[in-house]
């Protein structure tokens, strides 16, 4: 166990040292939030669903752990081109224990990287309806960086080099991002997009903070943390399965 | 339990159509520094890999202290410590940091992690620099680094895959006697590779070498300079390998490998 422990560790100090990580994954959904949250607030709220902020927020920071899980994971990649992976590799533990030691702490740095994200929105102007929801909120947080962080690493494993990073900003990241319902409600969608946004895993996430955050939910809190532990179960296997076959 | 540290019999390894590694047996005794050298792309690398337990072999057994790599893959693992071509090191750490992970990882007890890697830190000269994160040494300091943290768990074999390639002669000179000295002092068996001929006639007691995946000649060096009628050992390695430049067919060869290897998943 203390092989999983050593191997979060480092990627928490990895994390704290680099400044540059910290603030540069808060940008891209801070510009969300204050561009759409502003410029459609307004449309929203004439459209008689409420504060487009406050509906926003989750969404955002469901966008921040997604970004910093997937990037953990794919870390696996730089690693790879750097040498660390192989001195993991060749450790006596087993690969289950590097690859579960990792994942934890990609899903850690994620967490901690949406709670960031989290004071930026109440800055920004959103309220938590209740205080007392941010434990269970933390928690939806926690499932969701390790659905992601597992299938970060599930892909990290299969690639070979750099080169397919950007296949997978674009054929997974954003589709993921952009149809988990993170900008629009999920209910009184066209068919094929409520297909959709059921079968992203975000979409429960993001769901589940909404629940925990605004008190307003489409599938129910309990629904949404059954299918997150679900999926955090599917792709650690997954993931641990991709690892544990890397040839080097 | 065996005399032999290492035992390969057989060993070959093939990338779909590639013979990286085609048939090859030999044994390293304990305690003995043994040298394998051979052209680029000759297949010195792969045969690590498979003895480190980072491939499997296609065909063959090994053995490294009666183990095989394939079976008992954490027990051998322990009983190795590695320095591998390229840089391994998380440089994003202190040099401190790499040594207690390294040693967490390989069940270092924890009295021992901090005594131990203190000893090796300041006989590698590296003592001062600690709490600098990698990313701040040099080239020499990083290999020194690597080096020390190869013998961190006491392994009873040390493979040391190019591990003075682009250093400057100090450097050079300063890691082999440390090699040296922990081989003396500690028991360890030692198996390296290395480009530079001089070395592996001063440091190694015997040398194999590999050339199109073969073992083309094997004993101590004197005996490969009688072998080949020649008076030094690059002049018999070059009698032995031909004189013929490797690197082009050696990256077509990476090439073909990395194909096969994206195609097999």
């Amino acid at each position: 166990m203390s092989a999983v422990y050593i191997l979060w560790l480092r990627e928490l100090k990895r994390y704290t040292r680099s400044r540059a990580q910290m603030a540069g994954s808060l940008g891209q959904p801070t510009l969300y939030l204050v561009a759409l949250g502003f410029g459609l607030g307004p449309t929203f709220q004439q459209a008689g669903n409420g504060s487009y902020l406050q509906f926003l927020a989750p969404g955002v920071i469901g966008m921040t752990i997604l970004f910093v899980s997937i990037f953990s994971g794919v870390g696996l990649l730089f690693d790879r081109q750097f040498g660390f992976l192989k001195e993991t590799l060749v450790a006596p533990v087993p690969r289950i224990q590097i690859m579960v030691g990792r994942t934890l702490g990609g899903a850690t740095v994620a967490m901690l990287q949406g709670t960031l994200m989290l004071i930026v929105c109440i800055i920004a102007g959103f309220r938590p309806h209740s205080l007392a929801a941010v434990p269970l909120a933390l928690l939806i947080m926690m499932l969701i960086a390790v659905v992601f962080c597992a299938l970060g690493t599930a892909i990290g494993s299969l690639l070979q080099d750099m080169q397919g990073f950007q296949l997978v900003m674009n054929f997974l990241v954003m589709p993921i991002f952009f149809m988990s319902g993170a900008l629009f409600p999920l209910g009184h969608l066209p068919v094929p997009l409520a297909v959709v946004t059921r079968l992203d895993p975000l979409s429960y996430g993001i769901d589940g903070l909404r629940g925990a955050l605004i008190a307003s939910s489409h599938f129910g809190v309990a629904a949404d943390l059954a299918v997150l532990g679900v999926m955090a179960a599917v792709f650690l296997a997954l993931g641990a399965h991709f690892f544990s076959r890397i040839e080097i | 339990m065996s005399t032999n540290m290492i035992e390969v019999r057989n060993l070959s390894k093939t990338f779909g159509e590639v013979h990286a590694v085609n048939d090859i047996s030999f044994d390293v005794a304990r305690g003995e520094i043994f040298a394998f050298l051979g052209p680029n792309g000759a297949g010195k690398t792969t045969t690590i890999k498979m003895l480190t337990t980072l491939l499997r072999p296609t065909g063959g057994t090994l053995t490294l202290d009666g183990l095989d790599p394939g079976k008992h893959q954490n027990a051998v693992r322990q009983r190795f410590g590695i320095v591998f071509q390229d840089p391994s090191l998380d440089s994003e750490l202190t040099a401190w940091e790499n040594l207690q992970l390294h040693a967490v990882l390989y069940h270092v007890p924890r009295a021992a992690r901090q005594e131990r890697a203190e000893a090796l830190l300041k006989l590698f000269e590296l003592w001062d620099r600690r709490h600098d994160t990698v990313k701040q040494f040099s080239g020499g300091m990083k290999r020194r680094l690597e080096i020390a943290r190869g013998f961190l768990h006491t392994p009873k074999i040390l493979f040391l895959d190019e591990p003075t390639l682009g250093l400057d002669p100090q450097s050079r000179n300063q890691l082999w006697t440390h090699v040296k000295h922990l081989n003396q002092t500690e028991g360890v068996t030692v198996f390296l590779t290395t480009h530079y001929m001089d070395e592996a006639d001063r440091v190694a007691q015997r040398v194999g070498i590999i050339d199109h995946g073969r073992i083309v000649a094997q004993g101590s060096s004197q005996e490969l300079k009688d072998q080949t009628g020649t008076d030094s050992l690059e002049q018999a390695y070059l009698a032995l390998t031909g004189s013929s430049i490797r690197d082009e067919k050696a990256a077509s060869g990476d090439h073909l490998r990395q194909f096969a290897k994206m195609w097999r998943r």
